[in-house]
């Protein structure tokens, strides 16, 4: 109990004997509690912000500065040739750079149709008692390290792939031909296509659950009114709601693809790091991050160290372009 | 609701108390939203130990102009005011550097109940903090006085320590009150401060206000004529951001000289 | 039968029938498609479970990593796993709190905070790779070695914007009437939001610290260049320090068959973490929306 009188005095004496004047603010001792006023604070969390800023700025110029000795080297041809020979110091980055967008847009193209899927599922078909659960599941799967899943791909994925997929793909088909060309390499499961479909399991989650929350925010009101003109559910997803949200959803599908751009460690165990320029969908590559992550911290000289913040540099050049327009779309409704 | 001024009727009428009784003095007040006016050259005398209500149709300017008198507006950018707010020898509108000790000394009480996320004592406390160092023991006298005054201490006295969270709406209402008035501010503006509550709160609430008049000055703003008959001594008409006319409460419900009050009062909009 | 019941001429059963169709086409997509996600997503946590319980033993908790062949575990990544989050905590905590709220109550409707949030958001989904090599210019390379306190920043520079940004919605969610109700009893604007506004946002802040947490405990990338890696247990932060994603990297990599039990052990252990940090969020989240 906050109030400590043993027995209460009349209320009409408490209050005589606190005494109105008492606490007149004209001749209080100053702001106790409110040291320096506002400025202080109001200051710091400005420091705070511009310390953000300064982090974004910071990144840019590192990798500017340290990427500027590769660049200015090989110039255009840094983008142009898929030489990328740390004994001769003669660095071509068009492998990875290939490697990156392929692996990317594969993922992509692999992940959209199946999270269209399961948002519609969730949001328009399911029961909401299982939905619900679904969706947090769905959520969860989003937040799982990147290194699971790359430890997935290299142990189960690819030997799985490089048995029942490659190998009797292999066999079968005519020599010369040009799904020959299409899928030459080495049988080991470890390739741009492996890569892509351990990318497209990453993103699914994460693509899903925004779309799930976008289509939730169709006002029911034209859903009902849609319903109530006699459309089917497929009518109204397609006609409806998916049309409503679409700028949002592109939004959202970028920024899946930003993701995939990134993203290192799942790719890492498993494309194959080979620097030659991908001649089929099954041969060995190499994404910008799995380059660097390979090789970063053995590299031999300032030129190699500089090769590889060079390609840090277009990573972030293309992501941020990704990124940027992804969240121009989504507006402030965006995840975190 | 927007009103249409259809009348011919553009008089102004002030039947104002005696200047020696005015505690707060608003002359010519401009308030603007950005670009939009929405004051227009208001005055208002607020006279010592009455209670002031501000009555008029939704959108009238009287929440605005009650939220000029300690400057809370402050708090949004884009938002200002001309003209002049005297009280005690100042024009408020040249305060801004004082407006935490303007604030002090004019309290003010919320349309919907704001309890801070404290227990029921510390929402007391806190505005006392703020500008006094007190005791324990002188700080437990000014908690029980407090909500003595506002007619809730019976009700919470066993409960001080937990959340003011946990009140009833009317109970969370006084206890605003309470803790307005825990700093002793001369002036209390409640800004319809009944409007989210039940009859039986309001009744309760009102008359905690009228025994509040004997050392506070109130302003208030509401919606409700019977209310603003029952507890006020002066009582402002307001219409699209004018002050139409402005008189004792005696006689402005009885005989009002306006043809938009007239209309207003019974019913005739609004 | 047509003739005793009148029809509608504008009815084509036709078309009835083959919207009908679709549709059932279109249900059984996307069910489809739920299927095949939840099976993915089955097989890899069933591939963690097994793999990983195989590898779990109380070895993985007390010793440090073992040289191939040998009895050994994950004590020295754990540990450096908790200095390394801890230090990338309190100074992304620090600093994104008070981006946040600045975002939220001073900056709100400036030109800056406009561009700032826009830069946030970006910062949230950039590469965390592209961090790391930033961190690699800005502390490790000028002081010639990897250190400890190297990856501690570069995970606080990833988790800093997610606590921005969770900061500034959660403190979005304040009514102005709490801030007007302090203010107007004389508290200036940085009293109420310290001791109003950030009081009643505590669960969201709690649910912002977790979820950042959850975003860096997992990183790999950015640690690879920054704290290395050590095989043995170190507490020093200017000297290389091993964590669990790195060892795990580095282990799964590897062709011993232990290093690949242990790798599958830290892996488990990783993604449980993060999947209760996760849970524990959003059940916070959950508790202080429905009051």
């Amino acid at each position: 109990m906050a109030v400590a009188a043993p027995s209460p005095p009349p209320q009409g004496q408490a209050a005589a004997s606190a005494g109105n004047d008492t606490l007149r603010v004209t001749d209080a001792q100053g702001d106790p509690r409110q040291p320096g006023g506002d400025h202080i604070f109001r200051w710091l969390s400005l420091t705070a912000v511009l310390v953000m800023m300064a982090t974004l700025l910071g990144l840019v110029l590192s990798l500017v500065s340290g990427g500027w000795m590769a660049l200015s080297h090989f110039g255009i041809s840094f983008f142009t040739t898929s030489t990328w020979d740390p004994v001769a110091d003669q660095y071509g980055a068009a492998a990875p750079i290939v490697g990156t967008l392929i692996t990317s847009f594969l993922a992509l193209l692999l992940a959209l149709p199946v999270a269209i899927g399961v948002a519609v599922f969730l949001v328009e078909i399911c029961p909401q008692m299982i939905a619900r659960w679904l969706a947090i599941a769905v959520e969860l799967l989003a937040g799982i390290p990147s290194i699971v899943y790359g430890m997935w791909g290299l142990f189960v994925l690819a030997p799985w792939f490089a048995a029942h997929v490659q190998l009797p793909l292999m066999m079968a088909v005519t020599p010369g031909s040009w799904l020959e060309t299409l899928i030459s390499g080495v049988p080991n499961g470890a390739n741009i296509f492996t890569a892509s479909l351990i990318l497209a399991v990453m993103i699914l989650p994460y693509i899903a659950a925004i779309l799930r929350e976008l289509l939730m925010s169709v006002p029911s009101h034209m859903r009902e009114a849609a319903y109530g003109l006699g459309c089917t559910q497929r009518e109204v997803v397609m006609r409806i709601m998916l049309p409503y949200v679409r700028k949002s959803a592109i939004g959202a599908v970028m920024l899946g693809l930003g993701r995939a751009l990134g993203e290192t460690m799942a790719v890492t165990f498993i494309i194959g790091n080979s620097h030659n320029f991908p001649g089929s969908l099954f041969d060995s590559g190499s994404t910008i991050s799995s380059t660097i992550a390979n090789e970063f911290t053995e590299a031999t000289g300032d030129m190699h160290i500089s090769a590889l913040i060079a390609l840090g540099l277009v990573l972030f050049l293309i992501t941020f372009a990704t990124i940027a327009t992804a969240r121009l779309l989504l507006g402030r409704g965006g995840p975190k | 609701m927007t009103f249409e001024d259809t009348t011919t009727d553009h008089r102004t009428v002030m039947i104002p108390p005696p200047e020696a009784d005015r505690v707060i003095d608003v002359h010519n007040l401009d308030f603007f939203y950005g670009k939009s006016q929405a004051l227009f050259g208001v005055d208002l005398p607020v006279a010592r130990n009455k209670v002031t209500a501000l009555i008029g149709p939704s959108g009238c300017g009287k929440s605005t102009l009650l939220r000029t008198l300690n400057r809370i507006y402050d708090l949004y950018p884009g938002q200002s005011a001309t003209g002049e707010i005297m009280f005690d020898g100042e024009n408020v509108l040249d305060q801004a550097k004082n407006s935490e000790q303007l604030r002090a000394r004019i309290g003010m009480v919320f349309q919907r109940p704001t309890p801070f996320p404290m227990s029921i004592y510390d929402n007391i406390a806190f505005g006392v903090r703020l500008h006094r160092s007190v005791s324990k023991a002188d700080m437990d006298v000014i908690v029980e006085r407090s909500l003595t005054r506002a007619a809730l201490w019976d009700e919470v006295k066993d409960k001080l320590s937990l959340s003011g969270l946990g009140l009833s709406g009317g109970q969370q209402q006084r206890l605003c009150v309470a803790r307005g008035i825990a700093i002793n501010p001369d002036v209390l503006l409640l800004d319809e401060p009944a409007s989210a509550l039940d009859p039986l709160s309001t009744a309760k609430l009102e008359s905690t206000l009228i025994e509040l008049k004997s050392s506070l000055t109130i302003v208030i703003v509401t919606h409700n004529l019977q209310q603003a008959a029952r507890i006020s001594d002066y009582t402002g008409f307001m219409l699209l951001g004018k002050m139409i006319e402005f008189r004792p409460s005696s006689d402005a419900f009885v005989s009002p000289e306006t043809q938009q009050m007239q209309d207003y009062i019974t019913g005739r909009f609004g | 039968m047509t003739a005793s019941k009148p029809t509608n001429a504008n009815f084509d059963r036709f078309l009835h029938a083959r919207r009908k169709l679709y549709n059932y086409i279109f249900l059984g997509l996307t069910g489809l498609a739920t299927a095949i996600a939840l099976a993915a997503l089955a097989l890899i946590l069933e591939t963690l479970v097994v793999k990983g319980v195989a590898g779990l033993d109380i070895h993985v908790f007390t010793m440090s990593q073992p040289a191939p062949d040998m009895a050994g575990g994950l004590l020295n990544a754990i540990v450096g796993s908790l200095i390394m989050c801890a230090i990338g905590m309190v100074i992304a905590l620090f600093v994104g709190i008070l981006a946040g709220t600045w975002l939220a109550e001073y900056g709100d409707g400036t030109k800056l905070a406009t561009i700032v949030r826009f830069l946030n958001d970006i910062l949230i989904s950039a590469p965390s790779i592209l961090i790391g090599l930033f961190v690699y210019e800005l502390l490790v390379r000028p002081f010639h070695g990897f250190s400890a306190a190297a990856g501690g920043v570069a995970l606080a520079l990833l988790a800093m914007p997610v606590a921005t940004r969770a900061t500034e919605d959660i403190m979005r969610m304040q009514p102005n009437a709490l801030r007007e109700a302090g203010m107007a009893l004389g508290a200036n604007r940085g009293h109420v939001i310290r001791s109003i506004i950030w009081r009643a946002s505590k669960s969201g802040l709690m649910t912002g610290a977790l979820l950042s947490f959850a975003r860096i405990s997992g990183e790999t990338a950015p640690l690879l260049f920054t704290s290395l890696g050590n095989p043995f247990l170190s507490t020093k932060l200017t000297q290389p320090m091993a964590s669990m994603p790195t060892t795990i990297f580095q282990f799964a990599m590897s062709a011993y068959d232990d290093w690949q039990r242990l790798a599958w052990a830290g892996a488990l252990l990783i993604a449980v973490a993060v999947l209760t940090t996760n849970i524990i969020g959003r059940a916070l989240t959950r508790g202080s929306t429905h009051k």
